[in-house]
Parts: structure tokens; sequence; C-alpha cells
């Protein structure tokens, strides 16, 4: 039996034509890097980066009983979301382990739009389709989407460059549609990398020729075509999880410290008898962020964590900070849980190196 | 992508320039282009002795941790030491101040399996 070819997203001709380096990731190809990950990660913290998040899945939920249906299947509360809005949340197993985490956009009364993880598509929309209500109407339609995201500090004048003064950037975690030369689009002020910007979502046929004008419109600005690798490093500065890693069906949103993102007195969402019983006898273990203390090789995942010269974990994530210039990572940790500035010992090649514990985000901007 | 006539390559895209019996290596230019940043280089022990194809060292991106092998058995002379407070030097200049060690070849017959630079460019297409 082969494996399942890796899809291309309808960007992958101009990210070959760029010269970038194509990685597989969540069952696609993707660039992993253009030509640094540490000047694309720069370019995202001082301008702008572009990538490209087609491999996104867009569920879209709609009907009379959608916005209480999904109330049922997603931690965070729907009902404080007005149309226009989006939260982040997560998708949890009966168990309250996390099968995804999401953002969902109210993009009208009775219609959401669920941006959910490349690898967990198909998953999602079949936990989702398994739970059905009456009167909810939930589509697929990750295929026909397009998506980028538009991260950096300029974004206002990119957005200005771009759409002109006639269209108006939303605000933080709101959504807006409108017509683009042609197609409508989707733009929303959300992001996974720390900065100010967008993620933007259209049809997928017209994704090469958007793609080529963010990058004209924004080359006076600045910015750069970015891959996974500084998509990586900069969410990892900000301590924000990447699913399969950080976050799986074995570990719950409380433990993965995004409990703000869990809406406990909402009375019925699948996971929560689990998490208010865990809530009330006190966590076991904790997802807690690190920072190497002297000079060492970048810690990666999977490396082996000491507490006290006894073994205590394996990071989840881990990797040279480009802004900070020395080692971060993640790592789950059990109890007695450790203070910020408590040491552990990270094994890399078999030697022991110093870390220390940090409180989130690991990266703070300047100000 | 810079391949100089004088030196002799490896398959693992090391190079090595002989001194009398002595060699000198560090990672060809199309290396450091496949890795770009190079930012931690763990450097191999003076006085260690490494077998040929054996890893020596380690040079690790942002993204990824890459063995460096001995081209030959040997002993290690010297180590560039100013790697390890810039470890770029190997992207600004691999055949230069990039070098990584200095090793004192047990066999100088193991260096006739190395490629010369053409044989190494046609390698690297």
């Amino acid at each position: 039996m082969s494996e399942p070819a890796e899809k291309r997203t309808p960007l992958y001709d101009e990210h070959i034509r760029l010269g970038a380096k194509i990685v597989p990731f969540g069952g696609w190809l993707m660039p992993v890097q253009y030509s640094s990950i540490r000047e694309e990660h720069e370019a995202v913290r001082t301008s702008l980066g572009v990538f490209d998040i087609s491999h996104m899945g867009e569920l879209v939920v709609s009907g009379a009983a959608a916005g209480e249906w999904l109330n049922t299947m997603l931690t965070n509360n729907l009902a404080r979301l007005e149309a226009g809005m989006g939260q982040y949340t997560f998708l949890l197993n009966d168990e309250a382990g996390v099968i995804d985490d999401l953002i969902v956009y109210r993009i009208e009364n009775e219609k959401f739009l669920l941006v959910v993880n490349a690898s967990r598509i198909e998953e999602d929309f079949a936990w989702l389709q398994s739970h059905l209500a009456a009167d909810v109407r939930l589509e697929n339609q990750s295929a026909q989407f397009a998506g980028l995201a538009i991260q950096g500090p300029k974004i206002g004048e990119f957005f200005l460059a771009m759409f002109g003064t006639d269209k108006k950037l939303p605000e933080r975690n709101r959504i807006a549609s409108f017509e683009h030369d042609g197609p409508k689009i989707w733009v929303a002020r959300t992001g996974y990398t720390g900065e100010d910007g967008i993620e933007m979502f259209f049809p997928a046929q017209d994704a090469p020729r958007i793609w080529n004008q963010v990058l004209e419109k924004g080359k006076s600005l600045g910015i750069r075509p970015s891959g996974l690798g500084a998509r990586d490093t900069l969410r990892l500065e900000m301590c924000f999880p990447l699913n399969g890693s950080d976050l799986s069906p074995a570990h719950n949103p409380l433990e993965a410290g995004l409990g703000f993102f869990v809406d406990l007195t909402k009375p019925n969402f699948i996971g929560r008898e689990k998490l208010q019983r865990e809530k009330e006898a006190g966590l076991s273990r904790r997802l807690i962020p690190f920072r190497m203390k002297g000079k060492s090789p970048p810690p990666r995942p999977h490396y082996r964590v000491f507490r006290n010269g006894t073994e205590a974990g394996e990071l989840t994530s881990g990797t040279l900070s480009p802004s900070l210039n020395y080692g971060i990572g993640m790592v789950y940790l059990t109890t007695p849980l450790p203070k910020p500035g408590d040491e552990i010992e990270i094994e890399i090649r078999g030697q022991k190196f110093p870390a220390v514990i940090e409180k989130k985000p690991l990266y703070k901007k300047l100000s | 992508m810079n391949v100089p006539d004088d030196l002799l390559y490896t398959d693992s895209h090391e190079w090595v320039r002989r001194e009398g019996d002595k060699v000198r290596v560090g990672i060809t230019d199309h290396a450091q282009a496949e890795l770009t940043d190079v930012v931690y280089v763990e450097l191999p022990k003076v006085g260690a002795t490494y077998e040929a194809r054996g890893t020596i060292a380690v040079v690790e991106s942002v993204k990824a941790a890459s063995d460096i092998y001995a081209p030959a058995k040997g002993t290690v002379l010297e180590i560039n030491r100013d790697l390890e407070s810039n470890p770029a030097l190997i992207n600004s200049d691999p055949y230069g101040e990039g070098w990584i060690y200095v090793l004192q070849v047990e066999n100088a017959e193991e260096l006739k399996q190395l490629k010369d630079a053409a044989a190494y460019k046609a390698a690297i297409g």
C-alpha cells in the first residue's frame, strides 16, 4: 500500500518559482522557507511577511440552530460572539482531549466559518458530522478556499495599499468580507505570529493572482514571502501551541495553559465534565515554557527533559528564537508544577544543558 | 555555487584542503546554502580520533541539526573556536573563516576516494 500523495496548495508553483524549500506538513507540500528563516522571521517582527495558509481547512456551519449546537461542540462561548467576530476555541473528544484548536468566526448571525488545522480537516468534519443536530448544515469548503496570512506591524499601510481607502481594516478578532477585483474575500484581523496582521480567505482559483498582488503591493513596505519555518519560530516565541506537538488527544486545554478559551460556565459542551473535575482536583501537569540558560545547541522537539536529575518528559516544541537569540521551548511537566525561575535540564546529544522556566510569552514586544 | 578547484570534496558536502599530511575541513558553499542560517556548531574535540565517515561535528540551522562526517580516519589537531561565537561564518565564508577543524590523517591513501571539483560540481548539478 502506498502513502497517499501529498497535496499541493494552489500556490505551489509560485513557491517553486520563488525558490522555496518544500517540506511535507500535515499531508501537504508546503514552503518551509524561501531564503532564510531568520530573515523571514525578522520581516514579520519589523515589517511584513506573507504566508500561504491554503492548506488550512474551512468548515462552514449554518442554520437556525447552528450557534446553539456549535456551542455544545466547542469550548469557548459562542454566545459572546456577535456577527463579524472570531474567537480561538477547541474541539474536544469525550475525554476532553484536544481534537483540534481553531478559530470560529461568526460570519452571519446563523452562519459560522471554522478555520481548522490542515492535518485535522477530515477528523474535525467527521466528529462534527457524527454529532450534528437537526436544522444545522455542515459543509467542508476547504478545497474551494485558499488563504494568506499577512502579518507584521506595517499591516495598516499594507491594507491601504492593497484595498484602498473605501475598505476598512477590521478591528482585532473581527472579520469582514468584500469584493476585490471580482471575487469575494474574507479578511480577518487574526494570526499566529504575535504581530498585528490579517488572514484572508478567498476562492482557490484566484490564489496566484492575489498572492502576486500582495507581494507587489507590499513590496515597498518590505514584505517577504515567509514559510513554515518562520511561522514556527514566531508562534513559539509567543507560546502559541502547535496541534500535533503541544496539543493532542492526550492533552486537554487546561493543561496546555489555555483555560482562557474554555468557558466552564457554559452548561454543556463535549469534555466539560472532565475539565470541571480536573479543575476542582487541581492540574496534575502543565505545558511549561522555558529558555536555555547559557550557550547551547538549539533545543528541539522530543529532546528529553530532567528535573533534579530525574527524567521528567520530552519537549513538545523547541527552537532557536531568532528574536531573542537563545534556545526556547515548551514541555509538559507534572506536579509539583515548576515556577518561573526554576531550573531544568535539556539533554542534547547525550549532554545536559541548563534551562530556566519562564512565563509566557517568551518574547515580549518592546513598545 | 562556488566550488574551488584546489579542494577535494566528500559526497556528504564537506570540503577538504590538503596541508601536507594534514587536512583542513569545512562544509561547501552548496551545503551552507542548503542549510541556511547556521546558528550553532558543535566542534570536535582536539586530540580525539575519528573514523572515516564517522560523525565528527554537528552544524545546526534554525530548523535542523546536520551531522558532519570525517573524510578519513584521523586525529583532530585544531578546531575553529571562532564558530562558537559566530557560527554564521559558515554561511558568509564557507571556504575561509568558516573552516571547522584540522585533521591529522592516518592514511593519506584514503583521501584518494574524495571527489575533485569537477566531480563534485557534477554531483550537485
